[in-house]
């Protein structure tokens, strides 16, 4: 069969030294992992990064940080970062959630997550965006299988042949059996493939600092439930904090555009007196609350994971954890299809990995927006309710270690990664 | 597999033959259609994962090779006998086999020539039988025998042309349907009237052969038997899964050639 149009316009996939497996556009933290994922499985990945290298590098601390749930640290270690990650990262050792109002401090109605309830270990762990980062921008340059291209765009992108074609924009077109969109949630990835996302505004902003205290955490973290909007008190190494509050957009630019004095006197009252003094220990951030939800996780040749598939409400710090368990799923089946000899980037593949993360989602997306409803608000019947509510969570071990499980990532079909076990 | 209802398209193409714009075209159509996984052949493609799981599996065992490493079965030459569309030569390919795609029906060769090609994959793809090839003393370290037969109409004569296909020491994988009530309404009943997955009349109830069947033809063809497994199908995952005991409805063997 000469077709010669035909094997110009698709090169050879196979028998090149240079093939490339995967095109992972965006480098950020769930990209990354991605590509640290599939080359353990032994896939040639290209990461094309927007973001120059240095911004992404190692710098001081900077108040961002992330809870990850046991099971996203597992992976973590089964990507072999987990050793570096270790000494820097907090334990959560106990999780206190109470209903309170400014002022008043916590209802006495109060849930408590004790990690000795969970044959695991901690539930979770604090770690530092400062040391997360640069952890997974060696792993990628050290890896053969990977070629990681900071400062660099995509210009276009092609999904619908035989193999895709990815357009940068020094001109080049690369090709390979699969694209992966890990570009965030406003990243154009989607929207080149015809993926629509919808958007729910909470019509609220979360505040987010780091602080130090005079006591000792002992690895507790906190969750409050307002009138406003919750606020979470997260452990750091040392005597420090995460904290992440909401308030209405109106109070939170208010808030924000308050010089450090003045924030901190805003903080203290919601914060309450039980760590003694506090100070702002890294640079403030505001983030409008919203959730976005792709129509579809894939396309032709092309899935989308982490925020590009779905950005929810951080409120329970499950943003980065859902994009783990996207990254576990599809390099888990991507991975295997490559073992028995089939194309990563066909329909049925893909299918695999859509169908997987579609209840998980749906499930995260319902349980993160109405909980917050539920707790965003002065009603008092509701207020009487929930707190007999989370009493009741509190009162029976078995729903409190449903809970737990639920949190730490480990419960539902779970992917490999997530067990720990490498692919 | 066999070619079950692609309209004959009457081109006579195979390796160096010519043909028109439009052929390829239709060729083109025809190749999307066996690579539709929601198409026509979706049950296929539904036990495609299991079937190469299982076949993956039993070569990197009988051979020694390392399926975590590039290419694992580059360097043995493999025969997969009613090829259709090239849903299981083009795995082969990629892991690095030397492929013979052979289908009885011509019209299923160019459309796996074109599905090929458009993978970057060089497969030999050729309109003949296993018989044919037995008698032109072609070896082959591997022989895939999958869903072809509770088709044939001599099984034991067609048993005994695939053992001569192997070298001493090859390994033959062979698949079909057990035949008892269940395999008669999933097969049959729910594969081609209820889920209309296949066209009526695709197989004949009474051409399945059983486990232990099927275990005495592959002796009696000079085979040693030894392996069997089922591809189970779960109604509530909608999928297959290889089963260690439930081999009821489709089911696999492995068989080596003695040395």
């Amino acid at each position: 069969m000469d077709n010669p149009a035909a094997a110009a316009i698709f090169p050879p996939m196979t028998d090149r030294p240079n093939r490339t497996d995967a095109i992972i556009i965006g480098g950020s933290l769930n990209g990354a992992a991605l590509a640290l994922a599939l080359a353990q499985g032994g896939l040639r990945v290209q990461v094309i990064d927007a973001l120059p290298r240095a911004t992404q590098a190692a710098t001081g601390f900077d108040g961002r940080c992330y809870a990850m749930a046991l099971a996203s640290m597992r992976m973590l270690r089964a990507l072999g970062l987990w050793d570096r990650l270790e000494p820097g990262a907090q334990p959560i050792l106990d999780i206190r959630v109470s209903d309170g109002r400014a002022g008043e401090g916590p209802s006495p109605l109060a849930l408590h997550f004790d990690h000795a309830e969970l044959d695991e270990g901690p539930m979770g762990h604090m770690v530092e965006d400062r040391h997360l980062r640069p952890a997974l921008l060696d792993a990628l340059d050290a890896h053969p299988l990977i070629a990681h291209r900071p400062a660099t765009r995509v210009t276009a992108q092609a999904t619908d042949g035989p193999q895709a074609a990815v357009t940068l924009d020094s001109g080049e077109t690369i090709h390979a059996a699969l694209v992966v969109g890990a570009d965030g949630r406003t990243g154009p990835t989607a929207a080149r493939a015809g993926i629509k996302r919808r958007v729910t505004d909470y019509r609220q902003t979360a505040l987010v600092c780091a602080i130090e205290h005079d006591k000792p955490h002992d690895g507790c973290a906190h969750q409050f439930f307002m009138p406003s909007g919750p606020l979470a008190i997260l452990p750091l190494r040392g005597n420090r904090s995460s904290i992440v509050w909401s308030e209405t957009h109106a109070q939170a630019k208010a808030i924000n555009a308050l010089d450090d004095a003045a924030y901190l006197d805003v903080l203290r009252p919601r914060f309450g007196s039980f760590r003694g003094d506090i100070r702002l220990a890294g640079a403030r951030y505001t983030y409008p609350l919203n959730m976005t939800l792709a129509d579809s996780f894939t396309a032709a040749r092309l899935a989308l994971v982490g925020d590009a598939a779905r950005g929810v409400h951080p409120i329970a710090g499950q943003g980065l954890n859902a994009g783990l368990r996207d990254v576990a799923a599809l390099a888990e089946v991507a991975v295997a299809a490559h073992r028995r000899g089939e194309d990563i980037g066909q329909a049925d593949v893909l299918d695999r990995y859509a169908r997987w993360r579609r209840f998980d989602t749906a499930t995260l997306a319902m349980a993160t927006d109405g909980f917050n409803r539920l707790f965003s608000n002065d009603n008092p019947f509701l207020r009487l309710g929930r707190g007999l509510g989370l009493a009741a969570v509190n009162a029976s071990p078995a729903l409190r270690r449903a809970f737990m499980r639920e949190a730490a990532g480990l419960s539902g079909d779970v992917p490999r990664l997530l067990t720990g076990a490498r692919l | 597999m066999t070619d079950v209802q692609t309209p004959d398209t009457g081109a006579k193409p195979g390796p160096g033959g010519t043909v028109d714009d439009a052929e390829i075209a239709k060729f083109e159509a025809m190749a999307a259609d066996w690579w539709d996984p929601t198409g026509k052949f979706k049950p296929l493609h539904m036990l495609n994962p299991v079937r190469l799981d299982y076949i993956t599996r039993q070569i990197a065992a009988e051979f020694g090779r390392d399926l975590m490493a590039e290419r694992p079965f580059a360097g043995l030459r493999l025969l997969d006998i009613g090829c259709g569309g090239g849903l299981l030569c083009e795995p082969m390919a990629r892991l690095g086999a030397t492929v013979v795609g052979a289908d009885a029906a011509a019209r299923n060769i160019p459309v796996a020539q074109i599905h090929a090609q458009h993978s970057g994959l060089e497969i030999d793809y050729r309109h003949t039988t296993a018989e044919a090839l037995a008698d032109a003393g072609e070896v082959f370290d591997v022989v895939l025998n999958m869903e072809v037969v509770e088709h044939v109409a001599d099984p034991l004569a067609y048993l005994t042309a695939c053992q001569k296909l192997l070298r001493p020491g090859g390994l033959m994988i062979a698949s079909t349907l057990n035949r008892n009530p269940k395999s008669f309404v999933m097969g049959i009943v729910g594969a081609e009237y209820v889920m209309r997955w296949l066209p009526r009349g695709t197989h004949d109830w009474r051409r399945f052969i059983t486990p232990d069947e099927l275990f005495d033809l592959l002796r009696r063809a000079g085979l040693d038997p030894v392996d069997r497994k089922g591809f189970s199908f779960n109604p509530v995952r909608w999928d297959f899964s290889i089963s260690d005991s439930d081999l009821s409805v489709n089911y696999v063997t492995g068989s080596v050639k003695p040395a």
